[in-house]
């Protein structure tokens, strides 16, 4: 991060349009007013605090009270989801995939789901709970959450049991099957070779030639035709 | 506008029409360079034209000006097929038909998750809790009334060209770079609202959460909120667009677009990032070895060649404009060079127009064709010495599946007869 200051100082000194620091920015305004802050804005209330603050985080910060088994999920899941994502999550149509694709991550083609690619299962609660379904975002229950993340568990074999019963309280012992599997953007390492000093300009390779087209693959769409109303 | 023309004159307009709407279909033998016989006045010039001689319309026709009905191909276009639906998904900026640095409002590509949230600012609201002294709730009129800043930033999504880790796929640039727009933005920096709730020493990211029926939510680190993020009303000088996260959108500069969440309604100050589907399942790194990388928010140096390109060949011999777009979320655009043989010899194209942190720089080679066949190419080097690679270099560290931060380096064929494609070079 020092790094990135550093180089947005050099950018701004690069510029060719002058622009304050933000810092300097706020520390005019500030020594325009006698008090440090601006005054504005209210105090949030509890209950307005607690309608949009549904978030969960990956150590179950965030989780309501509430329960649900496999079972119960997959009622949810026929009437609620299967339109879209399939009775078993395999996707209708060009929908999300929800279950399979264990083991396909190093494949030429990998199928990146809930069970074979999400680190963490809070993924599945925080989001169902804000944005599922597509359409009718927010209009379900906790405890429909809940039993919607035992199905998604189970139908990715991460659960065995239909009967599982998934709380607030043994949330966090489930274990996603990729977790260990992200790092931290490692790019000015990893690249280091990007950073080149002088790179070539004269006589820098042999003649080039064509390997791939992209009419041949000819997906583009047709560039004649006006743009899609819909 | 008053149609009396006589019908020849018709005609003939249709013909100038056709000729100028003819895009990647036409080669340029095909489309002389004036619609007149060599020798012979043209009557364009000659003859009296309808708006010589006819009023046009008057001042309040047309109380929010839009472009003339000569550009109306210059839209943003989808690729149907890439998404489930039309609510989530994107279309593209036409790159090919923009000069200068600024993409004006309506043509500044989309992506939406729940599609485009319709909001009354009067309606909006701002919370700020979680690890803060005083969670606070702010209405638009009260940003508006907090010390405001102007500044130019790109926001590149971060699966722009996407679609072309596997090779050369989409036949135009507004395809395989257009998930990109440049605008100014209109302000308060993000460090003036969390000053006013007062961040807990604990507090090291942030969730930032839309309004949408996504309710797109992702963290940012504390120390890139504090230095140069702002929470944006304005773009170009005029009120947010809905389709940009009207009436109120983050602007995390350099960073990949899905950061800049739109109709932003609370930021949540926390101890950890908290792994939500955009930073998971989404905007992660498939690499070759099955592991992923995360957390990948800048943008890497980067530069496309807009004209020639696929969507806009060349039509004429001799003199002829090459221009292109340059941008780097890790600062300014020190030099572009551009290459007409494929890579083997390089010239540094001419910069015009501002060069600013974490802007598009606009770059041209004013260059004579004499129809030789050209593989034209692009490289952007930043300012901290970052030179964009080649997409071999790019598949070598991180193999073809990563789908996001493609930066690799574009080759356009053009061939004799003008027409240009999309290729892969080896
Ligand atoms: C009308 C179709 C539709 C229905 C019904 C629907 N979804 Fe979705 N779902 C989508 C779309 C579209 C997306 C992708 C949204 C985006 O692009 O952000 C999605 C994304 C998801 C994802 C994320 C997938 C990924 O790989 O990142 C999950 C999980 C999910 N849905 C679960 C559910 C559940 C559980 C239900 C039932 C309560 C449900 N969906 C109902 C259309 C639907």
């Amino acid at each position: 991060m020092s790094r990135l200051a550093r180089f947005l100082f050099a950018g701004l000194l690069g510029g060719t349009l002058a622009t304050t620091p933000i810092a300097e920015v706020l520390a005019q305004q500030v020594a325009a007013k006698s008090s440090a802050k601006l005054g504005l804005g209210r105090p949030a209330l509890p209950e307005e605090i607690k309608a949009w603050d549904t978030d969960v985080r990956s150590d179950g910060k965030g989780l309501p009270a509430g329960k649900g088994t496999a079972k119960q999920g997959d009622v949810v899941f026929q009437e609620k989801c299967a339109s879209c994502h399939g009775e078993f999550g395999e996707g209708a149509g060009r929908y999300p995939v929800l279950a399979g694709g264990r083991g396909t991550l190093k494949a030429d083609r990998p199928d990146k789901t809930v069970g074979s690619f999400w680190p963490d299962v809070s993924t599945f609660f925080d989001y169902v709970k804000r944005a599922m379904p597509f359409g009718n975002a927010q209009s379900l229950t906790d405890d429909e959450v809940y039993a919607l993340t035992a199905y998604v568990l189970s139908m990715n074999d991460i659960v065995k049991d239909e009967n599982f019963e998934l709380n607030e309280k043994n949330f966090t012992s489930i274990k996603m099957p990729n977790a260990a599997a992200f790092y931290p953007d490692d790019r000015e390492t990893a690249e280091k070779h990007f950073w080149k000093k002088d790179p070539c300009m004269k006589d820098c390779r042999t003649a080039p030639k064509v390997i791939g087209r992209a009419v041949s693959v000819d997906v583009t769409p047709d560039s004649k035709a006006g743009p899609k109303v819909d | 506008m008053s149609d009396k023309p006589s019908a020849d004159i018709l005609n003939r307009r249709r013909f100038l029409g056709a000729a100028g709407l003819a895009g990647a279909g036409a080669a340029f033998a095909a489309v002389p360079a004036i619609a007149t016989e060599a020798g012979k006045p043209d009557p364009l010039i000659t003859e009296v034209q309808d708006w010589n001689r006819y009023l046009g319309d008057g001042v309040q026709s047309r109380p929010y000006g839009s472009p003339s009905k000569f550009e109306k191909d210059v839209v943003r276009r989808d690729v149907a097929w890439l998404t489930a639906s039309p609510e989530s998904s994107v279309n593209f900026t036409p790159l090919h038909r923009l000069d200068g640095i600024i993409t004006p409002s309506g043509l500044c590509f989309e992506r939406h998750h729940g599609g485009i949230a319709e909001i009354d600012p009067a309606d909006h609201r701002l919370m700020i809790n979680g690890l803060v002294d005083k969670p606070l709730v702010f209405t638009m009129e009260d940003i508006r009334r907090m010390p405001r800043v102007n500044r130019i930033y790109f926001l590149e999504c971060a699966a722009n060209s996407g679609m072309e880790w596997r090779g050369a796929q989409l036949n135009g640039c507004q395809f395989t770079h257009g998930m990109i727009h440049n605008v100014m933005y209109t302000g308060v920096p993000l460090k003036a609202l969390l000053d006013e709730a007062g961040l807990k020493p604990n507090a090291k990211w942030l969730m930032l959460e839309g309004a949408d029926s996504a309710g797109m939510n992702r963290s940012l680190p504390i120390e890139k909120a504090l230095n140069d993020v702002l929470i944006a009303f304005a773009m170009n000088g005029e009120a947010l667009r809905p389709e940009q996260g009207y009436p109120l959108r983050a602007v995390i500069p350099g960073w990949e677009g899905n950061l800049w969440v739109k109709w932003l309604r609370r930021i949540e100050a926390g101890d950890q990032p908290w792994q939500t589907r955009e930073e998971t399942s989404k905007y992660t790194d498939l690499m070759a070895d099955g592991r992923s990388r995360k957390l990948t928010f800048a943008m890497d140096a980067k530069s496309v060649v807009t004209n020639p390109s696929p969507q806009a060949p060349l039509r004429h011999k001799g003199r002829n404009v090459l221009t292109g777009v340059a941008w780097s979320g890790r600062g300014t655009i020190r030099r572009v060079d551009v290459t007409l043989d494929g890579g083997r010899n390089w010239q540094s194209a001419r910069i015009d127009g501002p060069v600013l942190d974490k802007s598009l720089v606009r770059f041209y080679v004013d260059l004579d064709w004499n129809g030789q066949e050209m593989m034209i190419q692009s490289r952007a080097i930043d300012s901290t010495g970052y030179v964009q690679p080649s997409k071999e270099e790019l598949r070598k560290v991180r193999g073809v599946n990563s789908i996001y931060h493609n930066n690799g380096i574009q080759t356009w064929l053009v061939r004799a007869d003008g027409e240009t494609e999309n290729v892969e070079i080896g």
